[in-house]
């Protein structure tokens, strides 16, 4: 670690692991939810776990990404953050309206919460991933700016780089299509049209800049490879990754009432958009075969490769198993949306942030990287969690079939619930690759505590 | 890559087409905006109870569990088609029977709806069955 206020990034690397752990013990009722419909019922009802489940992955993906950029900003800017206090102030006030929001989940019906944080006033709730209060959403509005005003001064302040560059335009991409968040027009089509700008535009956008500008980073850092070369290869990333998702917004717009043009603008487009996310993959490889040192973190070389595999995979190839018009009309908000999103989000943005953990951690804690022991344990935590994902995508992905061939396919098509029942035997493979990945992660997370070998 | 392919030629590369493309996509937007009329059942939005039932089925968070045209949770059924797969008088004693108890079946919450409520969601999920959405979902389970 080169300069103090670097270490900033600490809480928050250490409220999202918290939150990550929240995240999978929600993802496991639900998971069982599936199969045992009325576990915990009425007292944690399934959309309450599931909001809990995919809020706190998106919170602690934020929390990931602001802990990061305050980590490289000032590595990359060669000063201090402009000002450290407020990025922990920061950190306090995000934690503690994440936490709140969590607890008025999980403790009053969701309407009462509606009613006492004012969503009369402006309402923006009960809209998939962005059901926080609108209270919540200002204060996300509020933390993203105080980031963006702290990492920007100090990037005009210092040297800037292509990543630094790169890594903020993607940062405030995030913050401004975060807006329309805001817009919640009666009219049902529009409503869902805007709604994609937020969910699409940040998932397939803007956060694809944050992933590259980290993992560029990362590689550098671990590689030793010219800046030059992997800025070049930044750049051709994020360039392919918005020429092909911009529009690649398209696929969303097959059937939500959108006139039907978008069935070809979204099919072609985001048939390309595996092509980013194919080049990351070659990327990584590419950097860590060319490198000129060997860095003794060779766990945070693992989780960035680890990252080009399984972004390539979840985003890129399950993305386009079901994206092109024809496909989707079946697979639409079945199962098969369910498993491409679980790969996605794990292969590209948590694995970049646990990238950037594995890397930065061990700097912060004032050592190069960890010792032996902790790296082999954090390398179980690693294939563990990993191998979990693709076997929990696969088992989703064999429901998905299933379920489509029977409800929507067959000629005489099984109800919902009827289906739901066929299904049964995957959507418990599915629980139990579930507990393996709260196993990996728990051996992950002990990671952090292994020391050097002591004789015994 | 080549050094003749330098660092600023592809970062203008990077530059220009995003806003190529962003372009594009605002050009597609604009287009769709004058094209939606025709589509999206605007002119049933003149009756309250619609809007009354959007806000119903936002603050009892119902995306958490079903679908609306795809879009949601794949907990439950679809509801952009559930009124003409059960008309308005089904989903009504629906919602008024919740939860059924069922022992190890899926359950859904009482919401302690008035039938007023119940009357100006119906009246939503109406609206939402009329929508042309090409011909989606491929038959009447959703």
């Amino acid at each position: 670690m080169q300069y103090k206020s670097q270490a900033v990034a600490k809480p928050y690397f250490i409220g999202a692991l918290g939150l990550f752990v929240a995240q999978i013990l929600f993802g496991l009722i639900m998971g069982l939810q599936y199969v045992v419909g009325d576990f915990l019922f009425p007292e944690i009802p399934f959309n309450v776990a599931r909001m809990v489940h995919t809020n706190a992955l998106i919170v602690w993906l934020l929390m990931g990404f602001m802990g990061s950029a305050y980590y490289l900003v000032p590595e990359e800017a060669e000063r201090e953050l402009y000002s450290p206090k407020l990025a922990i102030v920061t950190f306090w006030v995000f934690l503690v309206a994440a936490a709140l929001t969590v607890v008025g989940y999980l403790a009053v019906p969701y309407a009462t919460l509606a009613k006492i944080t004012g969503n009369d006033l402006l309402p923006t709730m009960g809209r998939e991933f962005l059901e926080q209060p609108t209270v919540t959403k200002i204060g996300i509005v509020l933390v993203a700016l105080s980031m963006l005003f702290n990492l920007s001064m100090t990037y005009l302040k210092g040297r800037k780089t292509s990543i630094t560059t790169v890594l903020l335009l993607g940062l405030w991409g995030l913050a401004v299509f975060f807006l329309f968040s805001f817009y919640n027009p009666t009219n049902l089509v529009l409503d869902k049209f805007y709604w994609w700008w937020v969910v699409h535009l940040w998932v397939e956008g803007v956060w694809e800049l944050i992933l590259g500008a980290l993992l560029a980073f990362v590689l550098i850092k671990v590689t030793g490879v010219d800046r030059e070369v992997i800025e070049k290869w930044l750049y051709v990333i994020i360039t392919l990754a918005l020429v092909t998702g911009l529009i690649g917004t398209g696929h969303h717009y097959y059937w939500i009432g959108t006139p039907e043009y978008w069935q070809w603008f979204g099919s072609v487009f985001s048939a390309l958009e595996p092509i980013p996310f194919f080049a990351m993959t070659l990327f990584a490889f590419n950097m860590v075969n060319r490198r000129r040192r060997e860095h003794p973190n060779r766990a945070a070389t693992l989780w960035a490769l680890g990252t080009g595999v399984m972004s390539f995979l979840g985003a890129g190839v399950w993305g386009f198993l079901h994206t092109l018009a024809p496909v989707n009309f079946y697979t639409h908000g079945s199962q098969i949306t369910a498993a491409h999103g679980h790969m996605a989000f794990y292969g590209a943005y948590v694995m970049v942030v646990l990238t950037m953990i594995s890397y930065s951690m061990p700097l912060m804690r004032g050592r190069q990287a960890n010792s032996n022991a902790s790296q082999v344990m954090e390398m179980w935590g690693f294939w563990l969690m990993t191998i979990a994902m693709v076997f929990i995508t696969l088992f989703l992905t064999a429901a998905g079939i299933l379920q489509v061939w029977l409800q929507r396919v067959a000629t005489t098509p099984l109800s919902f619930m009827a289906t739901q029942d066929q299904l049964a035997l995957f959507y418990w493979l599915r629980e139990g690759t579930g507990v393996v990945f709260l196993i990996g992660l728990l051996v992950y997370l002990a990671s952090f505590f292994k020391g050097e070998k002591v004789a015994a | 890559m080549s050094s003749a392919f330098s660092t600023s030629t592809a970062r203008n590369i990077f530059f220009g087409g995003t806003v190529f493309f962003f372009l594009m996509f605002l050009a597609l937007t604009f287009d769709t905006q004058q094209q939606l009329p025709q589509r999206d059942q605007r002119a049933q939005l003149s009756n309250p109870q619609i809007a009354a039932g959007k806000k119903l089925w936002e603050v009892n968070n119902c995306i958490g569990c079903h679908t609306l045209m795809g879009e949601g949770a794949y907990f439950a059924p679809e509801l952009g088609n559930v009124y003409k797969r059960r008309g308005p008088e089904f989903i009504k004693a629906w919602i008024q029977a919740q939860p059924t108890g069922a022992p190890g079946r899926r359950q859904m919450p009482q919401f302690n709806l008035s039938d007023k409520d119940i009357d100006d969601l119906v009246a939503f999920l109406k609206y939402a069955s009329e929508i042309n959405t090409a011909n989606w979902p491929p038959n009447i389970e959703g």
